[in-house]
């Protein structure tokens, strides 16, 4: 097959081999072609990509291309984009065309890479299978019977499937990671306040993230070169130098201490998983790493935490879809009060519902000490834990998730079942951390594995550089699911 | 401790999420098992840490006062379910 | 039973920013609807608060000219509830940790009939940063309600007063005394028609010498002074009555009738408030650093209660009349400034409280709209000073100054408005009057003191005016031995 990656693909354009039209159209067809089976874009509008490529290709011709213009990308549903439907995943939302571009958007138009579209994703980025979208389940690349894990489930998928070369995505509790090992991919969460949330539609203001989801480690490298950027308009944006992701990706690995948690080699884990992750492990040693035993004693508590302080802030930040000022209103009601109650019943799906209410619960009056502060108290342990880890390793290694891909529906009847899925991410999210998921093998089934990546605040670059490293001398992010060619990029 | 469908009731009422009495009983039973996986926070000895509400220690920067805002009310009314002279409609307010 | 009331007041000021708390939006009053109301201020989803300098330097203004603690790290919560003019269906506020704790304001309390005008200290609670929410129009619109969210956004300082105020007359004085203050200031315009300064008051009553607090009910949104006091007097008769028919008084939120002149319950909400305040994670925490907090204080202007000290002491002004006269800023400065035009303090603020206000008040006219400068005043209290004007001649050249019909002297000179120098000429209009009025002549040695001040009439009379009133009375003492 054609090399997509994302600098060959730039390589091409700047040679003229390929147009951004003629790119995007190739991609546009393929979406054509593969969506309708795995449902990983919720908008697509061809005359809109194709706008806005014909717009890269001009910007090239006239001499002010970027080192990505014209290279197409998907979005997830959750960006508001200026003048596309922007869903969300909720039927609340299913009629909101965005008057705004969230900043991430803009800065990929200021790229100039052109939008293949909106992907799909669980309500409101609450979900790890992608069933909870009020636009269909997302199918998995790899077998359709199985889910492609989420919340940036359609965004894992398309990439998968290589109906986008890349693609944005959000993790609030593992959204990145958990869809990204799941669908064989590769995907990373950066450090809190490194990419501006500003226009992305907030889960839990505190853990979310914005970051790249591509085949690659260098993918997502460039990637976060366009994402990343201090945005005024985002009061937890760091206004930080910015840097360049790419630029320790050949540094050799001698000498990198890896962490091994042991809490995260523990019970519950697959064995299959266990296996690949273990070899991971051997690859690296090969690549002149050596590992380190660390605990991270309190991860233990980062299901029980994010699920108090998550849905608390979920409560009030969906507050405001009150069918009021935009998004569905409830064809009848009785009274003003009444609108509210049947607009929010209706219009948001259950898991979305369950959330809002765990969250008003654990916020109510008598409860917030026992919850809410308790929570964020031992929030700042679990954060602990990873700063002492930090002085005795340079990079910390586990799985991504506790397992491979699961079948649809298999879970969705059991929320605690379900949430266990995050337990190796969410403490990255609870600690402001940056964590990345690379593809490390197949189980039996043939499923991907993930491999999991957290490193120290703004050691970006560093991740990127092992899971680079690795993937130089391994194959596993290179394989394909089972779908037909990859588009291309001639020749 | 485990919530009554009273409970789920009230929050229900809080979060202005209409709830049948059969809703609230399914639901009650889901929201007592996912607090059944919180509960394992109450036995951590908590007394002397610092709550941690950010990710980041850092400090509010602030905006300087100027306007930079123009009228938008045009663009955005298109997409409201129900608005009049400019105003968003709802339905009759009683104090 | 003697009763006694109890008042506290929370005060929300609108801050004089020129755009909102948390977005670039214009604050200006009076736009048309939703012109004013941004994609942060309507809550369109993913947008995010910015927090505005200027409203963070306005309550440290306030926080310094009350002497209070500034918290040097004051955090932002939100308070969850839904209504339509609630955007975000939270509000962003300060629960926990507040910009401003404590401080002080010493009102006086204006004497009732005869009694002497009382000085007392008001402690603060607290103040703090929040936003206003936008505003509900209740005309018809085929039975719906419209919404405007101009006003979502506006940055609000609520002012929090201890529950030291026992009497209407005290929360009017207060409220007075804090309106003046912030708009001296300069952190609010006090435009309280136009909702710049809004007043809840919350009030109780307990038996005389009971220590703790009666149950108390919160009058909302009292916009005039004299609503306040309306509805605060309504308001304690109608706790004592249902106390004393035996009834109970629950805690409740209430609303002033101004037609009526009562207060009556807001519609009761089904469920007890619970606004599930948490700290709002789109904002971090706020420091205020010292020097920051340096540089505010050395542009604050000299504030009521040093200038009130300052009256007494260089002008021999009483403690009441310093209070009246640092009512406002631009009332103090022109008291000054005729003050010093014509060194004569206590004059000065007698025309200025007298004349001056009494003519503004008729003409409906702000002291800074005052045809007459306080460089005239200063000129006219002179010739007063020098004899060449009695009181009543004064009176006659303010209303020419206030016509604008010239300066001091010249409006003396062409109305001839000159008190009578000439003693030969003044002599021989009171012999005139002696013998035209032998009755008085007469009734005055017979002891009686009336018939001599009908004489010193008569001559101010024949004078039109002119006479000087002292000169009059010794002339005809003498002429009457």
């Amino acid at each position: 097959m054609s090399d997509t990656s994302l600098s060959s693909l730039a390589a091409q354009l700047a040679a003229r081999q390929v147009s951004s039209r003629e790119l995007a159209q190739t991609y546009l067809d393929r979406i054509a072609a593969l969506n309708p089976a795995i449902n990983a874009f919720i908008t697509v509008d061809a005359e809109k990509t194709l706008a806005e490529a014909a717009a890269a290709d001009a910007l090239r011709a006239a001499g002010q291309a970027g080192p990505l213009t014209g290279v197409p990308v998907a979005h997830k549903d959750i960006f508001c984009t200026d003048g596309w439907l922007t869903t969300c995943g909720s039927k609340m939302l299913h009629n909101f065309v965005a008057p705004y571009d969230a900043h991430v958007i803009r800065r990929f138009k200021a790229a100039g890479m052109p939008s293949l579209g909106k992907t799909n994703m669980d309500e409101f980025a609450m979900g790890s299978s992608n069933e909870t979208s009020y636009f269909g389940a997302v199918k998995n690349p790899w077998n359709p019977a199985c889910v492609p894990g989420g919340s940036s489930g359609g965004a894992a998928a398309c990439v998968a499937a290589r109906m986008a070369p890349a693609a944005t995505g959000t993790d609030t509790g593992g959204s990145i990671r958990q869809p990204a090992a799941l669908c064989g991919i590769t995907g990373l969460k950066p450090t809190y306040g490194l990419v501006s949330r500003y226009g992305m539609i907030a889960f839990a203001s505190s853990l979310d993230q914005a970051g790249p989801m591509a085949p690659s480690a260098e993918d997502c490298a460039l990637l976060l070169n366009v994402m990343t950027g201090f945005d005024p308009s985002d009061s937890t944006s760091l206004d930080r130098e910015k840097e360049d992701y790419t630029r320790d990706l050949n540094l050799p690995l001698a000498g990198l201490r890896v962490g091994l948690p042991r809490e995260f080699f523990a019970e519950g884990l697959n064995n299959e998983v266990a296996a690949a992750v273990d070899a991971a492990v051997a690859e690296l040693k090969k690549l002149g790493a050596t590992t380190v035993g660390i605990s991270l004693a309190n991860s233990k508590l980062a299901i029980p935490v994010y699920y108090v302080l998550a849905p608390a802030e979920a409560s009030s930040n969906l507050s405001r879809f009150d069918g009021v000022r935009y998004g569905y209103r409830a064809p009848e009601y009785a009274n003003l009060d009444d609108m509210y109650c049947k607009t929010r019943a209706q219009g948001f799906g259950a898991e979305v519902k369950r959330r809002i209410l765990i969250g008003a619960y654990v916020l109510s009056h008598g409860y917030y000490d026992a919850y809410y502060l308790q929570a964020q108290k031992i929030r700042r342990l679990i954060a602990d834990d990873f700063n002492a880890a930090f002085k005795v390793c340079d990079v910390i290694l586990g799985p991504t998730a506790p397992g491979t891909a699961f079948r649809l529906g298999e879970k969705s009847g059991d929320p605690v079942e379900m949430y266990l899925n995050d337990l190796y991410t969410i403490p990255a999210n609870l600690a402001g951390l940056p964590g990345m998921s690379l593809p490390c093998g197949f189980d039996s089934k043939g499923l991907p594995i993930g491999l999991q990546l957290v490193g120290n605040y703004f050691s970006e670059a560093k991740m990127l550089n092992v899971a680079h490293q690795y993937q130089r001398a391994t194959d596993w992010h290179m394989r394909l699911p089972p779908l037909g060619e990859a588009p291309g990029a001639r020749g | 401790m485990s919530l009554t469908p009273d409970d789920v009731k009230r929050i229900a009422r809080l979060a202005r999420i209409e709830t049948s009495d059969a809703e609230a009983q399914a639901t009650q039973v889901q929201l007592n098992s996912i607090f059944g996986l919180i509960a394992a926070m109450q036995a951590v000895d908590t007394r002397d840490i610092a709550p941690m509400a950010h990710a980041q220690e850092v400090t509010q920067r602030l905006r300087d006062d100027v306007v930079t805002e123009t009228d938008r009310h045009a663009a955005f009314q298109t997409i409201a379910p129900a608005v009049e002279n400019g105003l968003y409609l709802v339905p009759k307010v009683i104090e | 039973m003697k009763w006694e009331t109890v008042i506290g007041l929370e005060v929300h000021t609108q801050l004089a920013t020129k755009s909102k708390i948390f977005s670039g939006s214009s604050t200006a009053f009076g736009a048309a609807p939703n012109t004013q109301a941004s994609a942060v201020d309507i809550a369109l989803p993913g947008v995010l608060p910015v927090l505005n300098k200027g409203a963070v330097e306005c309550a440290i203004r306030f926080g310094l000219a009350i002497g209070a603690n500034l918290n040097r790290v004051n955090v932002f919560d939100r308070k969850n509830y839904f209504y339509p003019d609630l955007p975000k269906g939270y509000q962003i506020s300060q629960l926990a940790k507040p910009i401003v704790e404590g401080g002080a304001l010493k009102i006086i309390v204006p004497s009732t009939g005869s009694g002497q005008s009382e000085e007392r200290v008001i402690h603060l609670t607290r103040a703090h940063l929040e936003e206003d929410a936008g505003k509900s129009l209740h005309e018809d619109f085929h039975g719906m309600t419209g919404i405007d969210l101009n006003r979502a956004g506006t940055p609000l300082l609520e002012i929090v007063s201890e529950p030291e105020m026992r009497s209407s007359a005290e929360a009017v004085a207060y409220a007075r005394a804090l309106h003046a203050l912030v708009t001296w200031i300069g952190i609010c315009d006090g435009n309280m028609q136009e909702g710049s300064f809004r007043v809840d008051a919350n009030v109780s009553v307990r038996p005389v010498g009971q220590t703790e607090f009666g149950t108390r009910r919160e009058i909302k949104n009292l916009n005039s002074f004299r609503f306040l006091q309306q509805a605060i007097d309504y308001e304690v008769r109608w706790q004592i009555e249902t106390l004393e028919d035996g009834g109970r008084v629950t805690q409740a939120t209430v609303l002033f009738d101004p037609d009526t002149g009562e207060t009556r319950m807001m519609r009761s909400k089904e469920e007890a408030h619970d606004y599930r305040y948490f700290p709002d994670p789109d904002l971090l925490p706020v420091r205020l650093d010292e020097d920051w907090i340096a540089a505010v204080r050395a542009t604050l202007p000299e504030l009521p209660a040093a200038m009130q000290a300052r009256f007494q002491r260089d002008y021999g002004v009483s403690a009441y009349d310093a209070t009246v006269l640092t009512g406002s800023r631009a009332l103090a400065d022109y008291f000054e400034a005729a003050a010093k035009a014509c060194g004569q303090g206590k004059l000065a603020a007698n025309w200025v409280m007298g004349e001056l206000s009494a003519a503004l008040n008729k003409a409906e006219l702000d002291i800074a709209q005052s045809p007459v400068s306080s460089a005239q005043l200063g000129a006219l209290i002179a010739r007063i000073q020098d004899g060449t004007l009695s009181g009543k001649l004064a009176r006659q050249v303010f209303e020419g100054l206030w016509e604008g019909a010239g300066e001091v002297d010249a409006i003396i000179e062409a109305r001839g408005l000159r008190q009578m120098s000439d003693s030969g000429e003044l002599e021989k209009i009171v012999d005139d009057v002696l013998a035209a009025n032998p009755k008085s002549v007469e009734e005055f040695r017979a002891g009686k003191e009336k018939a001599f001040n009908a004489l010193v009439g008569q001559v101010m009379k024949a004078s039109r005016g002119k006479a000087n009133p002292a000169q009059v009375n010794d002339l005809l003492k003498a002429k009457l031995q």
